[in-house]
């Protein structure tokens, strides 16, 4: 009979300005994925207003979740919720949501890494087992690949996340939020390229001179259209250089992008382009699961509970500097 | 792919390596065998971008190349430059990547090339010179004298900031711990012997401080809580 039986798991996402809740059941696929965003009135996010945010939607989000799944909370087998990394204001409210729907109704706690569930959600809907990774958010900024039992970073940014990049950029420049897709609408009617700090240390990246020149530019008067073409497109052509760099050491078949700034159209074109000069496949990760959402932990924690991965509450502390290479994935190679 | 670099490559010509940045020909040079590194054009990237990025890498590699030799730290010797079509020719090496050379023998028989690479690192940056791509697969050991040349100077620059040299280090560690992570520790200690012995205990060990704030510096790094 055991054999028959449904796994479901719930998972929560907290990491940083969305609270996501999904569901994923091994029978049925995803069920649900609701996320709130905390939207900052201005400025960048506070993580204590975030915070806020996340405990006074989390009961809302969790019973809209479960009334979209059908499922109710007793016929779930396993709380999962993302432990890190992100800010920690944010991953505590998170995590005591999750510790205490899984003392309460005694269901197993799964520990999850957000970075790990940013790339199983892109293996799992594209159908893809052996990608290269490129994971670019407000967050995070890692190029990765599978080797021996971990995701290894082959580059990262050396400061802030492109994602970050970009948006302190445009809201500097008052043209509001996000700043991907309005800094390119600027950038589509720019003509003349401006030099700009292109900074490359080995597969690495370092985004930060980029933004203080362009700020600096800005206030200078330099035409805004102009400027927001030479800013993206330095930018994203770091991006792909370190891209095809980590290609060129791991010789993978196939480049995967996700992660927020996987929605910019932009970098999707300059990246497919790379991927098919070196005949390599290139797929990016559906709009709805590219930003943090509660289904990539949801199915993420299905696979870490599936492999034993679970921790008991009173140890379920958060890790806000959880890194990537510091997680085993002993689901990888098998079939799920 | 060969009609990419179409008029770049002759029909003698063999391609040994297709690599992120340009493509590694096998060619001679009056008489001798030689290499031509060519710097392809990006189509993804920006056209302006992209002319200027490969003119001025292709500039600055020859001649950091040259001072590097000049300075006793063996590197390919340059033939020629053609800037217009952003090529290299150069020395042919024959040997083994140092990557290839520590996956086939154990830590004992490989530790007076780490040595080496870690004294020559040092040299290069007494005179004021950091690789920028400093890994084992940018190392090669010659067949013959078995001593240790660099290769692919070209993400390096004319630096004495210890930053940038920190960055030279960092970087060989990182190929140590992602391509060959049992040894990595002890392969690095050998390294920094050999760094040492070329700049002094005091810098050396300045630059050991400066990498571990580097690796601070990276993203969600679990030693940075303790600080």
């Amino acid at each position: 009979m055991e054999r028959f039986k449904e796994t479901v798991v719930l998972g929560i996402e907290t990491t940083a300005h969305t609270f996501g809740v999904g569901i994923f059941s091994d029978k049925r696929g995803l069920l649900a994925n609701i996320n709130d965003s905390y939207v900052p009135p201005e400025g960048g996010i506070h993580p204590r207003e975030a915070a806020e945010h996340h405990a006074s939607v989390a009961h809302k989000v969790i019973a809209k979740a479960l009334s979209l799944a059908g499922v109710s909370i007793e016929n779930i087998t396993a709380i999962a919720t993302s432990f890190g990394p992100g800010l920690g204001p944010c991953l505590r409210v998170g995590c005591s949501v999750a510790r205490a729907l899984s003392a309460y109704f005694e269901k197993p706690l799964v520990p999850v890494n957000h970075c790990v569930a940013h790339i199983e959600i892109a293996r799992y809907l594209l159908e893809v087992k052996d990608p290269l990774v490129v994971y670019v958010s407000g967050g995070n900024t890692i190029i990765a690949a599978y080797s021996d039992g971990r995701y290894r970073v082959f580059g990262e940014t050396l400061d802030i996340a492109l994602g970050n990049c970009l948006d302190v950029f445009a809201r500097e420049l008052g043209l509001g939020l996000p700043g991907p897709p309005i800094l390119e609408k600027y950038a589509e009617k720019g003509r003349k390229y401006i030099e700009l700090p292109y900074v490359v240390k080995g597969q690495d990246i370092s985004l930060s001179g980029l933004l203080t020149k362009g700020l600096e530019l800005a206030s200078q008067g330099v035409p805004l259209e102009d400027l927001c073409y030479s800013f993206v497109e330095t930018a994203y052509d770091m991006i792909v250089e370190v891209t095809e760099r980590a290609l060129a050491h791991t010789r993978k078949k196939v480049v995967v992008l996700t992660g927020g700034v996987a929605r910019s159209k932009w970098l999707q074109r300059k990246l497919k382009e790379m991927c098919t000069s070196h005949s390599v496949q290139f797929k990016t990760v559906p709009k709805e699961y590219a930003g943090d959402n509660g289904g990539m932990i949801a199915y993420t924690g299905y696979l870490c509970f599936k492999h034993g991965i679970t921790i008991p509450v009173e140890k379920s502390y958060i890790k806000p500097r959880w890194r990537l290479d510091e997680v085993d994935v002993p689901w990888f190679n098998k079939e799920r | 792919m060969k009609s990419m670099c179409h008029g770049l490559i002759k029909n003698d010509e063999e391609i040994l390596s297709w690599g992120a940045e340009a493509i590694i020909v096998k060619t001679t040079f009056m008489g001798e065998p030689a290499i031509k590194k060519i710097r392809v054009p990006k189509s993804y990237r920006c056209k302006e971008l992209d002319i200027s990025l490969r003119k001025r890498r292709t500039i600055l590699e020859a001649k950091l190349m040259f001072y590097s030799i000049k300075n006793g730290v063996p590197t390919p010797v340059v033939y020629f430059i053609d800037l217009a079509k952003t090529t290299i020719v150069m020395e042919y090496i024959k040997g083994k990547l140092l990557k290839e050379i520590i996956s086939e023998k154990n830590i004992n028989q490989i530790s007076n090339f780490l040595e080496k690479s870690g004294y020559y690192t040092g040299i290069l940056h007494e005179v004021g010179i950091v690789h920028g791509d400093l890994t084992t697969s940018n190392i090669m050991v010659r067949e013959h004298t078995k001593d240790v040349v660099f290769i692919d100077f070209g993400l390096g620059a004319f630096s004495k900031d210890y930053e940038d040299q920190s960055v030279d280090l960092h970087l060989f560690l990182r190929s140590l711990e992602s391509t060959h992570y049992s040894i990595a520790y002890e392969a690095f200690k050998w390294f920094i012997k050999g760094y040492s012995r070329a700049r002094g205990e005091v810098i050396a060990k300045k630059i050991q401080s400066k990498i571990r704030e580097i690796r601070m510096r990276g993203r969600y790094v679990s030693e940075r809580r303790k600080k």
